[in-house]
């Protein structure tokens, strides 16, 4: 069925390989990880980006596992360039060198989002389970300036590095970025599995929130801070609504309304070996199941802020309410919302959790 | 920062462009994480950045091509690429 009134998509998250030196727990790939012969090659990759385009993308995200681990990076960028599409690369930064970085800036990369586990460096490395990594994350930075590409650090959070806020800003002007995300951890894939070991408690959540609001008023740095669902009362819109603005493209060329849409079950995904973009985006069951309004059940079907949050995260739903089709159980008004509270409860617990770190499933 | 003057020549910082997206009939300045529209008065101001004219050419050019006083469109110019430079969108 189309829906008549639907928009184009505005980005499109390009997930190269699931790949990636590093094995976060917080890692928002899915439990399964697809492998490397699974991955489309390039002139797949190419012909998506010239669908995109022609659909209406205007931004194309690379992303992973570990983009740079895919050789042929530089020729789609460049692809993408070409396309006049907006090109974001989305990096641990540990396979930057001069080399690679020289290679980024030929194709014209436009702008470099690069993730960091934390300031402190035992604490990075065992996040990361990488030996090392902050020095090689400092040194990438160092070059990725040095080339003059714009530069937004990521700051994933969680209760290990919160009382670091201050040393993580701080380190962001003396990299001279011109933003920083400082963004809780959301809890699905791998980070919900680790979840007890990450969830800050209400005290620590009030902590990281001064820290910002003290920054802010310091200007001169853009800060993206992104709130912990489990703290609000309302959800967020998950990727701007079902449909409403992003595409994502899985390794081995599913497409899905959002990264985590494949632990729904029983909802096939259309895959662009085999199928247009642009029927995708218009046409396909995946991404119509949840567009819109008309899905809802109680309470988002009559509340009026259905158009603000979209009824949330159907991952989120799936996974903490059992049914994808639900209120997503952050949101108060949700029948399911114990289940939030229990899970704050349990964050309080101070002892030490073992953390499992991502890898591929023999 | 120093204030913009119709001598200084400002281009886009490296990150930002301004673009056509011929899919929605819209001007465009892509930024880092966001698109921010330009509205069609902004959209033919910023096409005239190269980062070598001076806004000074960028404004004559304007008053041979609209019919309005150049105090009015000099003051509007100035007022746009301002807010942009402060923005970090441009640079001088
Ligand atoms: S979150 Fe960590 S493990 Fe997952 S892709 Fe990013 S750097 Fe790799
Ligand atoms: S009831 Fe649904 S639409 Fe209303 S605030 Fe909660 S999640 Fe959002």
């Amino acid at each position: 069925m189309t829906t008549p009134t639907v928009a184009p998509p505005m980005s499109m998250l390009a997930e190269l390989t699931h790949r990636c030196p590093l094995s976060c727990p917080y890692c928002s790939n899915p439990l399964e990880l697809e492998r490397k012969a699974q991955e489309l090659d390039t002139r797949t990759w190419k012909r998506v980006m010239d669908e995109a385009a022609e659909l209406g993308v205007l931004q194309v995200h690379f992303s992973g596992g570990e983009p740079m681990a895919r050789p042929d990076l530089y020729e789609l960028i460049a692809h993408a360039r070409h396309l006049n599409l907006y090109t974001n690369l989305i990096t641990s930064g540990v396979l930057i060198n001069s080399d690679s970085m020289r290679a980024l800036d030929e194709a014209g990369l436009d702008h470099i989002q690069l993730s960091f586990q934390d300031i402190d460096q035992k604490e990075a490395d065992r996040l990361s389970g990488f030996k090392e990594v902050q020095p090689r994350k400092l040194e990438a930075a160092r070059l990725i300036n040095e080339a003059g590409i714009p530069i937004t650090l990521n700051f994933v959070l969680q209760k290990h590095n919160i009382s670091r806020i201050p040393a993580m800003f701080q380190l962001a002007r003396e990299l001279d970025a011109q933003r920083i995300e400082m963004a809780h951890t959301q809890y699905y894939g791998w980070a919900l599995k680790n979840r007890l070991a990450l969830l800050p408690s209400p005290e620590q959540l009030q902590e990281a929130d001064r820290y910002v609001k003290a920054e802010e008023e310091k200007g001169g740095l853009a800060i993206d801070y992104v709130t912990p669902d489990y703290y609000a009362d309302r959800p967020k819109p998950c990727m701007g609504g079902w449909g409403r603005r992003f595409i994502n493209i899985s390794p081995s060329g599913r497409a899905l309304p959002c990264h985590a849409a494949e632990t729904i079950p029983h909802l096939s995904f259309e895959n662009v070996r085999e199928t247009s973009l642009s029927s995708i985006w218009y046409q396909s069951e995946s991404f119509n199941l949840f567009r819109g309004t008309t899905w809802m059940p109680e309470p988002c079907a009559s509340c009026d802020h259905k158009e603000v949050d979209w009824g949330g995260c159907r991952c989120q739903a799936l996974a903490l309410a059992g049914k994808a089709n639900l209120t997503d159980p952050i949101c108060t008004l949700s029948p399911f919302h114990k289940v939030v509270e229990t899970a704050v409860a349990e964050a309080q617990n101070t002892e030490p959790q073992t953390l499992h770190y991502r890898k591929f499933s023999s | 920062m120093t204030p913009l003057t119709e001598q200084d020549s400002p281009g886009f910082t490296r990150g930002y462009r301004l673009q056509h997206d011929k899919v929605r009939d819209q001007w465009l300045i892509q930024a880092p994480e966001r698109a921010l529209i330009a509205d069609p008065i902004a959209a033919i101001v910023l096409q005239l950045l190269d980062g070598k004219r001076s806004v000074a050419s960028i404004i004559d050019e304007l008053c041979s091509r609209f019919d309005a006083p150049r105090e009015t469109i000099a003051h509007d110019v100035m007022a746009l690429l301002s807010g942009l430079i402060e923005k970090r969108v441009l640079r001088l």
